[in-house]
């Protein structure tokens, strides 16, 4: 996995455990246990995510987690340049909350550890309700600190750092909506690509026409995300959402996402169905072949760095039982989700065929996203 | 002289400006009353019911594609519990 992209990835974990609340309210006493399952491409991902949130008096609540990533990788990438591999990511993360008023300060840690990538994030943010609790504003912060190795070499050592900042309004709008803005910009610093991961680039002396060297990326990335979120109460007890994100970064990579979505309740049964839509540019040193050996100066074959359009098809349903308590829990539900997502990459070709050097189809990914989880309320 | 006068009245406007919006916010009644959000509290109208689930499936977008960022919640809700 991108080494970027495995700080983002930590930076989502913190701000997801830190952020659940409402401002004048401290989030619900709750556990999760998930089990979660990614297979699609020759990649299979599985674990367990843990979350335990506990309230201390009135105004302090406090939260931990716990997810593994157990990888097994015959990913294209892989078969194609490298071998198969299996790894495992643990990830801890713990945050508390602090209300006062209508203010609620929180401030988190995640750490990140796998064989040849360490990750440490702290967060903090601050969440104010105004305007008789129908406007919620939300200003964030996170730092984060990583340490890059290779499994194949000792010495290899190389260090990133990142920043984020976010600022996000929840607004109530009618007594049958509510939305959501949010704005996020990224800087990252440091040693941004995988090291693993080669480019080809054509070479008369190679059988195939094509030989290999490692990718090398730029050393900084900022990326700026704005999305609007808006919820729906529909007459007959449904809600409809929708979505849209604008997303622009460093390396020339534009996106527009869209989402939509369906909840209907029937009984103690809650269902959802979400169609979501994705559609970027691809990064300005992404080449799925390049015309020489260090043709450029960065240069990059990773195929979620490829312009390609993504489409994901969810699934979910929660079963509530417990619904009247039972000794010191509240309520439970049961759940299961399933995404399936299919991903047209529009410049990243599929050597693993064997076909002519120009002639290899474009890459196609499949994959299904199972979730299975229970939560208890207390 | 003219541009002078304008320098001179613009801070001063503009500060007026400020304490007037300002004081417009104390004043601005909310449009929902607290006891008109009960849709907003039923379950199924949480924006981010289940964490655990979402920050999940945002690392699979994160993992799968380029872009990142601006589809959390932004920690807002209803404010009806």
């Amino acid at each position: 996995m991108n080494p970027c992209l495995k700080r983002y990835l930590t930076i989502v974990a913190s701000l997801g455990v830190s952020q659940a609340g409402i401002a004048g309210v401290l989030p619900d006493d709750r556990s999760d246990i998930l089990y979660h399952q990614y297979i699609g491409g020759g990649v299979e991902i599985d674990g367990p995510s843990i979350l335990m949130r506990k309230s201390i008096g009135k105004s302090f609540s406090v939260v931990a987690n716990y997810y593994v990533d157990m990888v097994s990788s015959a990913s294209i990438d892989v078969i194609t340049t490298a071998s198969p591999y299996t790894e495992e990511r643990t990830q801890y993360s713990l945050a508390a909350d602090y209300l006062r008023g209508n203010t609620m300060m929180s401030v988190g840690i995640t750490s990140s550890e796998e064989s040849d990538f360490d990750s440490s994030t702290y967060n903090l943010s601050i969440s104010q309700d105004m305007f008789g609790d129908l406007t919620t504003l939300t200003l964030s912060y996170a730092y984060g600190d990583d340490t890059v190795r290779r499994a194949d070499d000792p010495g290899f050592f190389r260090d990133n750092t990142r920043q984020h900042y976010g600022i996000g309004v929840t607004q109530i709008l009618t007594r049958n909506l509510i939305s959501v803005l949010n704005f996020e910009v990224i800087t990252d610093e440091g040693f941004l690509n995988n090291p693993y991961r080669s480019v080809r680039y054509l070479d008369a002396g190679s059988a195939v026409g094509y030989s290999f060297e490692p990718e090398l990326y730029p050393h900084t990335r900022t990326s700026t995300a704005i999305g609007i979120r808006a919820k729906y109460y529909l007459p007959y007890r449904a809600a409809l959402e929708a979505q849209y994100r604008f997303y622009m970064d460093t390396w020339d990579i534009n996106g527009n996402t869209v989402s939509i979505a369906y909840t209907h309740p029937w009984r103690e049964f809650i269902f959802t169905a979400k169609y979501r839509w994705h559609d970027q540019t691809g990064a300005h040193f992404f080449r799925d072949i390049f015309p020489r050996f260090e043709a450029t100066n960065f240069r990059g074959r990773d195929k979620e760095l490829s312009p390609l359009t993504s489409q994901t098809v969810n699934f979910s349903v929660a079963y509530e039982f417990l619904s009247d308590g039972m000794g010191f829990l509240d309520k439970g539900t049961v759940n299961f989700s399933l995404d399936h997502l299919m991903i047209d990459y529009k410049e990243f070709r599929d050597i693993s065929t064997g076909a002519a050097l120009g002639d290899e189809p474009f890459y196609h990914l499949d994959a299904n996203v199972l979730q299975l989880f229970v939560s208890f309320w207390y | 002289m003219f541009k002078a006068q304008i320098s001179r009245i613009l801070p001063t406007l503009a500060t007026l400006l400020m304490v007037a919006g300002l004081s417009a916010c104390s004043n601005i009644e909310p449009w929902v009353k607290p006891y008109e959000r009960d849709r907003l509290a039923d379950p199924i109208m949480f924006l981010d019911a289940d964490p655990v689930s979402s920050a999940y499936i945002y690392h699979v977008y994160e993992a799968r594609e380029g872009a990142r960022g601006g589809e959390g919640t932004a920690g807002g809700g209803c404010g009806c519990n």
